[in-house]
């Protein structure tokens, strides 16, 4: 057991849901509904209609699978779309190829293995994101997955928060390593224990990405855990309340804080949770102790913290020590690691995987892996307990099936949206801007030289792949018909979060990766020694030289 | 004429409606139950009220329900209006009658009302509904009894998952 083990309750919401939605898809296919009616009700159940077919964006709650739940993935993804799914920056999966009389079989399918789609679009308060760590990390405070698992039941079908203005998305951090974005969310929560050890939230406010990117300021600095889902139901009907709905894009909630000020709106929420039947919302001490036991106990085993096998193949083996030395985060217990899988293979689509692959890792996290298995919002998969002494045959069987690229966080582990190549709202491409750049940094060495350095690639101003927050962030923007890139520096996603800035004119696509390339060259010239990241540079000397390299660059090419 | 569902115990049922809606440029009929807008009603409210005719104010969705506490009491129903039904702001307004005012009259949804609302609507205290789309009390039945469970509190006082498991 290593996900929430779903109780008969649990099962029943999937179950009605899935029967739901098989009526509402044949009503649609007899002619009953009209694709405007209709189009309202397969958002709620993640089925957007796309350039070429109809895609399903899959819930994975906070990004945690167990390989159960991803074989079925793979199946889905074998029997109802092309063989593959390409897993998003919100720790969700989609899949593009998927015909709408298929549907209400997937979902049963699904909700077979306890997985849904519900709330992955729409209005309404979608997936939670967590640390992919979770469990596994020393650094955390308390495990985020209970208090991510308490969110994702309260918000279900929520019957106040399912026509907000616009989508809300929640992310939970149980380290002051923030993995998970949380100031680029609409509530940002940080697990933390305040003088007297008691357990409670930082709660941050008002962040997100689209074409008005915020960083979302702290509206309280100790809210007690067990209060939670009151207070988030006071910040929703805030929200919901005094949001705007006049214009798409002023709609989200960061827009309101802006306006409104943080300070006043922390008044508001504070106003809004004093005056709350608290006590029958919030869950009882009892209800999260049941949460908490339903995730299971991890059998770790007592280890050494040095393992004899693992030191073996690293002297013995340059790509494992390669792998292990980028790959690899340290382990609470010892005699463990957590284990990142890259899904940016040179030449591959950012977060796709095969229905082999899918299968391949699952088969891992069973027999090495403690059947956990975590997406991150990095488009990349963690398996957070390997025992060091696996860790050999693990890499082996990762090599065997193109999971074994070692290049986290590196220049060559981009993010990127699904861009024009799938999506109706993308203005450019984005997939191919990040092969391109793959390509240039393919040799590992080079990338390794270079050392942390995040490429974030959005097709659009809506900013799924992120670029506000990248250390190099891209986007493209249409000009006449034609695709552009704008490239801004500076931006970061962690617990240093800043808001990258644009560099200068937008670029036409082929000179994207020369001017990537043209940016990392400066970069290694002026930094001060191998430690000094490319954001720490850029952030030490400014825009100025990095302007330089690329527009001087740019004219000559 | 439009369709009223009803509430009534758990159980959708149509209905006949004995409120007039006055529209903003309308007199105020003769005699009966009447809704105003919230500015109509300020202005000529009371005197109705004390005619001794059931009085309703129909409210939009950014005119706070706060305003009404005073009143309530005094009033048969509150309309909140849908001009889309993608306008989520009346559902606050209806949890906030309920749970906060405590008003005990109809909560009567108008506008863009569409049956696939049924369930957020009765959870958050709307217990009257004047369908857009043709729906009947069958259908509202229908799509409002699809879910044998709910995940938390609201203005209807179903016991959310927590509450039965610990009843288990």
């Amino acid at each position: 057991m290593s996900v929430y083990a779903y109780d008969q309750i649990d099962r029943d919401m999937l179950a009605d849901r899935a029967a739901e939605f098989r009526g509402q898809v044949t009503r649609r296919l007899a002619g009953d509904l009209s694709e405007d009616q209709f189009k309202p009700l397969r958002l709620m159940n993640g089925l957007y209609l796309q350039l070429h077919a109809y895609m399903l964006r899959v819930a994975i709650p906070y990004g945690a699978l167990d390989g159960r739940q991803l074989r079925a993935l793979a199946e889905i993804s074998r029997e109802f779309d092309k063989g593959y799914g390409h897993f998003t920056t919100r720790t969700n999966i989609q899949f593009h190829w998927i015909r709408l009389k298929d549907a209400p079989d997937i979902l049963d399918r699904l909700a077979a293995v306890d997985l849904h789609a519900i709330q992955t679009s729409g209005n309404c308060i979608r997936n939670v994101t967590a640390d992919p760590y979770a469990g596994a990390t020393a650094e955390e405070v308390d495990d985020p997955r209970v208090w991510s698992e308490a969110i994702r039941q309260w918000s279900t079908f929520h019957p106040e928060f399912t026509y907000l203005p616009r989508k809300f998305k929640i992310a939970v951090t149980g380290s002051a390593k923030d993995r998970t974005a949380a100031r680029s969310h609409d509530i940002g929560l940080k697990l933390t224990r305040n003088r007297d050890g008691q357990l409670g939230f930082e709660v941050m406010v008002g962040g997100g990405m689209g074409r008005t990117p915020y960083l979302g300021p702290t509206i309280r600095e100790f809210l007690p855990a067990r209060s939670l889902l009151s207070y988030l139901t006071a910040i929703l009907r805030v929200y919901n309340r005094l949001g705007r709905r006049d214009n798409i894009y002023k709609a989200r909630i960061k827009i309101l804080v802006a306006a409104t000020g943080a300070e006043d709106f922390g008044r508001q929420v504070e106003a809004e949770w004093a005056a709350l039947d608290q006590a029958a919302i919030d869950l009882p001490d009892l209800e999260l102790a049941r949460i908490r036991t339903a995730f299971g106990v991890v059998p770790f085993e007592a280890l050494p913290a040095r393992s004899t096998a693992f030191e073996a193949a690293r002297a013995a083996d340059p790509a494992f020590a390669r792998f292990a030395r980028n790959n690899l985060a340290p382990h609470k217990r010892p005699g463990y690691a957590i284990v990142n899988i890259s899904l940016k293979a040179p030449g591959e689509t950012p977060g796709d995987a095969t229905a082999e692959q899918m299968e391949a890792v699952a088969g891992l996290a069973e027999r090495y892996g403690q059947d956990d298995i975590r997406v991150t919002h990095a488009q990349n998969l963690v398996l957070p307990h390997v025992k060091l002494d696996d860790l050999p045959v693990v890499f082996a069987e990762l090599q065997r099936h193109g999971l074994a690229t070692p290049n986290l966080d590196l220049v060559t582990d981009i993010i990127a949206c699904p861009g024009l190549d799938y999506c109706a709202l993308a203005n450019a491409r984005a997939i191919p801007i990040a092969q391109d750049i793959a390509r240039r940094f393919e040799t590992p060495d080079r990338a390794e030289a270079i050392g942390e350095l995040k490429i974030k690639i959005s097709g659009c101003i809506n900013a799924c792949g992120h670029h506000h927050v990248g250390h190099i962030g891209i986007l493209g923007v249409d000009k006449k018909g034609e695709e552009f890139y704008q490239l801004s520096l500076g931006g970061s996603g962690a617990e240093d979060a800043s808001l990258a800035a644009i560099l200068g004119p937008a670029l036409p696509a082929d000179q994207v990766a020369p001017a990537v390339e043209a940016l990392v060259d400066a970069y290694l010239g002026l930094r001060s020694d191998a430690s000094e990241r490319f954001l720490d540079t850029y952030r030490r000397l400014g825009p100025a030289p990095f302007k330089e390299a690329v527009y001087a660059d740019a004219d000559q090419a | 004429m439009p369709t009223l569902i009803r509430l009534e115990d758990g159980a959708f049922v149509e209905a006949a409606d004995p409120f007039t809606a006055v529209a903003d440029d309308m007199p105020v009929p003769a005699e009966g139950a009447v809704v105003l807008p919230l500015a109509r009603f300020e202005a000529e409210g009371a005197g109705l009220l004390d005619e001794g005719r059931p009085v309703g104010v129909l409210l939009q969705p950014d005119e706070a329900v706060e305003g009404l506490a005073y009143d309530l009491p005094r009033l048969a129903l509150v309309a909140l209006a849908f001009p889309k039904f993608r306008d989520g702001r009346a559902y606050s307004s209806a949890a906030l009658l309920r749970s906060r005012l405590g008003f005990a009259g109809e909560i009567r949804a108008v506008g863009d009302v569409l049956r696939e609302q049924a369930r957020d609507m009765a959870r958050c205290g709307f217990d009257a509904f004047v369908p857009s789309d043709g729906s009947g009390a069958a259908d509202w039945t229908a799509a409002a009894g699809r879910y044998r469970h709910v995940y938390q509190t609201a203005a209807d006082h179903r016991a959310p998952a927590f509450v039965e498991r610990e009843s288990e």
